[in-house]
Order: structure tokens, then C-alpha cells, then sequence
């Protein structure tokens, strides 16, 4: 199979756009886009503060992807069962919550402030997410 | 200001997300398959991501502050620690079994709703019951 150097530029603008975001809300209002935190704050508070507003932006964004982009944009998650993305949602959830960031905190931000802390969480959860999906490769249930 | 500037950068990062690829589960799953059928294309989606992000941050650093006047946010947590290295490997276990992290299960609201919405409800109790503060 060749290597088609088109279908990177669909990840390096999305990516740009996202350092773009990242880099808005440090610069501008010297906060951190980690949405694992921004959810789980925005959503409980009391300290919402700015949340709510960025939060509204991801809605508008969901449905500009809706209406612009289709299925496509999810493919695979409609064959997901259920439980199963209820129980991987928990692990998720705790993970991030425990961990203190996901991707976007401390993939994105973490790393670009130059974060050890944030290099050991993504070096762990890319491991193990490596390792999930060759153990799912390897029982057949991939 | 700095709502504006709040609602601006989450709509650049939704917008982000669903044009790089993270939101479908085929496309994560075929990135994290590195024995399989490999699809690198999703790291570009951080390198991209981290050129763009580190000199504004570079910039943040530097003035100390950001342009609103705010002090730049740091998080509590500094040490490297069990809670850290232990949640990351849950976040990296749920990750592996969906393909889903959090932004992009957002987004797939409004392109899967049933699927991604089981995946959200289940994301926000973890993230709720996972801490106090």
C-alpha cells in the first residue's frame, strides 16, 4: 500500500486548530484547554468561572460537525455496543479525573508547557492504550 | 473578553477535533493498533497541535500573565506520582477499549447520539466521582 501524504493534512490542520485553541486560552486568559477538567469543573463547580462558555464553544463546534461532516466523522462508534462504552466512559472518567488531564491537558498543554508531569501521563496512557488494543488484537476482539 | 475569548477557543478546539480524525473510533483504534495495520496519521494530529500551542505558551510564560491580566494557572498537583501514573493507565485502558478520549466523545454528540451519549453519561459520573475538590 503507498503512502498517500494527503491524508495527513486533514490530522495537521485539526491538530493546528487545537494548538490554535490551546494557545487562545493560555495567551488570552492564561488558562489550560484540558477538557477532561474543563467538564468536570464546568459542570460541578462552584468555580465555573469561563467553563461554561468554552463548553458552549465545543457545542457549536458538534454541531457544525453534524451538519458539515456526517457519520464519517464517528466511524466505527456505531458498531460500539453499550455496556461496553459505558464501562470504558467510567474508566475514562476516573482516569482523567485522577490523573488530572487527558489529551488535550496534558497531550497538548501539559507537553507544550514543557510539563514532566504531564510527559509521565501521556507516555502512560499511550502505552496502555497501545497494550489494550493489542491484547483486543490478539483475543479477537478487534 | 474573556468569555469571548473562552467560547472562541472551544469552538477552534471542537472544530480541531472533528476535522483531524480523533472523533471516529476506527481511526483511533487503527492508531493505536502499532502491530496491526498501523495508521500513524494521528500523530501529526499532536505534533501540529504542539507547534502551534508551544510558542503561545512560550509567549504566556513570558509575560507572566495572560493578555486578560489573569495569572497564568498552574495545577495543584506538581508531584509524579501513584494517582497520577494510576489514572493515566485507566484513562489509556478506556481509551483502548472505545477509541474515545473526552473531546471527541463530545463532539460525536451530535454524530452518534445514543452511542456517544451511553460513553458521556458513564465519562461525567467517573469525572465527578473520581475527586472531591
Amino acid at each position: 500500500m503507498a503512502f498517500d501524504p494527503s491524508s495527513l493534512i486533514a490530522p495537521i490542520v485539526g491538530g493546528a486548530l487545537i494548538g490554535l485553541s490551546a494557545g487562545v486560552l493560555r495567551l488570552g486568559n492564561g488558562q489550560i484547554a484540558g477538557i477532561s477538567g474543563i467538564l468536570r469543573i464546568g459542570l460541578r463547580g462552584p468555580d465555573r468561572s469561563w467553563r461554561p462558555a468554552f463548553l458552549l464553544g465545543v457545542v457549536l463546534a458538534g454541531l457544525l460537525a453534524a451538519w458539515r461532516g456526517g457519520p464519517d466523522l464517528a466511524a466505527g462508534l456505531e458498531r460500539a455496543s453499550l455496556p461496553v462504552l459505558v464501562v470504558a466512559g467510567l474508566l475514562v472518567g476516573v482516569g482523567t479525573g485522577l490523573g488530572n488531564g487527558c489529551t488535550s491537558g496534558h497531550g497538548i498543554c501539559g507537553l507544550a508547557r514543557l510539563s514532566k508531569r504531564s510527559l509521565a501521563a501521556v507516555l502512560t496512557f499511550m502505552a496502555v492504550a497501545a497494550l489494550t488494543v493489542l491484547v483486543r488484537r490478539a483475543g479477537g476482539w478487534l | 473578553m474573556k468569555g469571548a475569548a473562552a467560547l472562541l477557543a472551544g469552538l477552534l478546539f471542537g472544530i480541531g477535533l472533528a476535522i483531524s480524525g480523533m472523533t471516529s473510533p476506527d481511526k483511533v483504534i487503527g492508531f493505536l493498533d502499532v502491530t496491526g495495520a498501523w495508521d500513524p496519521s494521528l500523530a501529526f494530529v499532536m505534533g501540529a497541535g504542539l507547534l502551534v500551542a508551544a510558542p503561545l505558551f512560550w509567549l504566556a510564560q513570558r509575560r507572566g500573565a495572560g493578555l486578560s491580566g489573569d495569572a497564568l494557572g498552574e495545577p495543584a498537583e506538581q508531584r509524579i506520582d501513584a494517582r497520577l501514573i494510576g489514572g493515566s493507565a485507566l484513562f489509556g485502558l478506556g481509551w483502548g477499549i472505545s477509541g474515545l478520549c473526552p473531546g471527541p466523545a463530545l463532539i460525536d454528540l451530535f454524530i452518534q447520539p445514543v452511542q456517544a451519549g451511553a460513553f458521556c453519561a458513564a465519562m461525567v459520573a467517573g469525572l465527578l466521582i473520581s475527586r472531591r475538590d
